[in-house]
């Protein structure tokens, strides 16, 4: 192998670390829940196997009848995306309901507290 | 004695609410044995419709933001459940529905014959009253005919936000109903689970002030959404 091809090697294992140490500095600060970290830990270790096995590619490539190996990269890449977007939809809608219900409580319990304080006003006139 | 919740969404409404509440308080004592209260849903309104709706007297829930109709009926859904009324009644707060209706609109669901009635503006003889623009009547149609297909029960006003609605369905939609656009996908929901749904002829009114919520481009949006959603719920789990 010549030096070039280290080179781009040498890249996508320090970009592939960074993700990592990226998402485990989040998880320490609070910032990402454990739950949603997985999946990026799961992503960058990926990035680090494929960027030290470079024949892993050539060798899925092959057993799946993949003409151009690089392409295989993107049709992953593409896939866990698109999965990851899903998730994250399915997640937003669970939050949006729950932000209705809470919203929807927050109102009733300020209508009975009012409710409650009217009455108390008007059976005992001095506290009022 | 029958206690009766009448629901009034209101979204930027301070031209009409503090109108269609005393139009309701009117009607009170025309009804035998019952008792009627009246609960307006301030959903998150840029406008006065709080304070509007507060000086008629009326119950008044305060919604922190917009949830949007469905959400802001849903809420009084939830008031009734907890209060045990025996019906809720939904009088859209811009004018467009005529609080002397009430009285036949409930007098299936007392008489245990209906668990919802609509208002159906279609089913007034000559076609008297406001009767929509052509736009939204092109989708009122299409609604027609997929829910009858789905539900067997041609509903004629599946838009019409004009209805009562039996203490079973209370309880059921105080813990499923849509977000947004509910009228037509709830006719579904209940329909395909056996609920007996009837309509009562109303003439209704062109709102009084200010402006609906659904604009043109609104309306293309409503009817995917609501078609969408009529398909998956046809699939959903129940």
């Amino acid at each position: 192998m010549t030096p070039e091809t280290y080179r781009i090697q040498i890249v996508s294992i320090l970009g592939s670390v960074f993700l990592i140490v990226f998402i485990i500095e989040l998880i320490r600060r609070r910032k990402l829940k454990e739950k949603y970290a997985i999946l990026w830990l799961l992503a960058g270790l990926a990035i680090i196997i494929f960027s030290i096995w470079r024949d892993l590619l050539d060798i899925l490539a092959f057993s799946l009848g993949v003409a151009y190996a690089p392409a295989l990269l993107f049709l992953i890449a593409i896939v866990f995306g698109v999965v990851i977007m899903i998730h994250f939809s399915v997640v937003i809608s669970d939050l949006t309901e729950k932000v209705k219900f809470l919203a929807q409580e927050i109102a009733l319990q300020k209508q009975e507290l009012e409710n409650l304080r009217k009455n108390e006003a008007e059976s005992d006139p001095k506290k009022a | 004695m029958n206690r009766i919740l009448i629901i009034i969404p209101a979204f930027n409404e301070e031209g009409n609410i503090a109108r269609t509440v005393l139009e309701v308080f009117k009607i009170k004592n025309e009804i035998s044995n019952t008792r009627i209260d009246v609960l307006v849903i301030n959903d998150a309104s840029r406008d006065n419709t709080y304070m509007e709706a507060k000086s008629t007297g009326a119950m008044v829930i305060d919604l922190p933001f917009n949830l949007g109709i469905g959400g802001a009926v849903q809420t009084g859904f939830k008031f009734a459940l907890d209060k045990n009324y025996n019906i809720a009644v939904q009088v859209d707060g811009d004018g467009q529905h005529d609080p002397n209706f009430v009285p036949e609109l409930i007098k299936p669901i007392i008489e245990g014959n209906c668990d919802m009635s609509i208002g159906s503006r279609f089913l007034v003889a000559d076609k008297v009253g406001f009767q929509s623009t052509f736009m939204r009547r092109l989708g009122i149609r299409i609604f027609q005919q997929v829910n009858s297909w789905i539900i067997g029960q041609r509903i004629t006003d599946n838009t019409s936000g004009f209805r009562a609605y039996s203490q079973k369905v209370i309880s059921h939609c105080a813990l499923d109903y849509p977000s947004d656009y509910p009228e037509p996908e709830t006719v579904i929901e209940l329909g395909l689970r056996g609920y007996h749904i009837v309509e009562i002829p109303v003439v209704m009114r062109q709102r009084l002030a200010g402006k609906s919520s659904i604009s043109s481009m609104a309306s293309l949006y409503y009817m995917v959404k609501v078609l969408l959603a009529i398909f998956i719920n046809l699939f959903k789990k129940r």
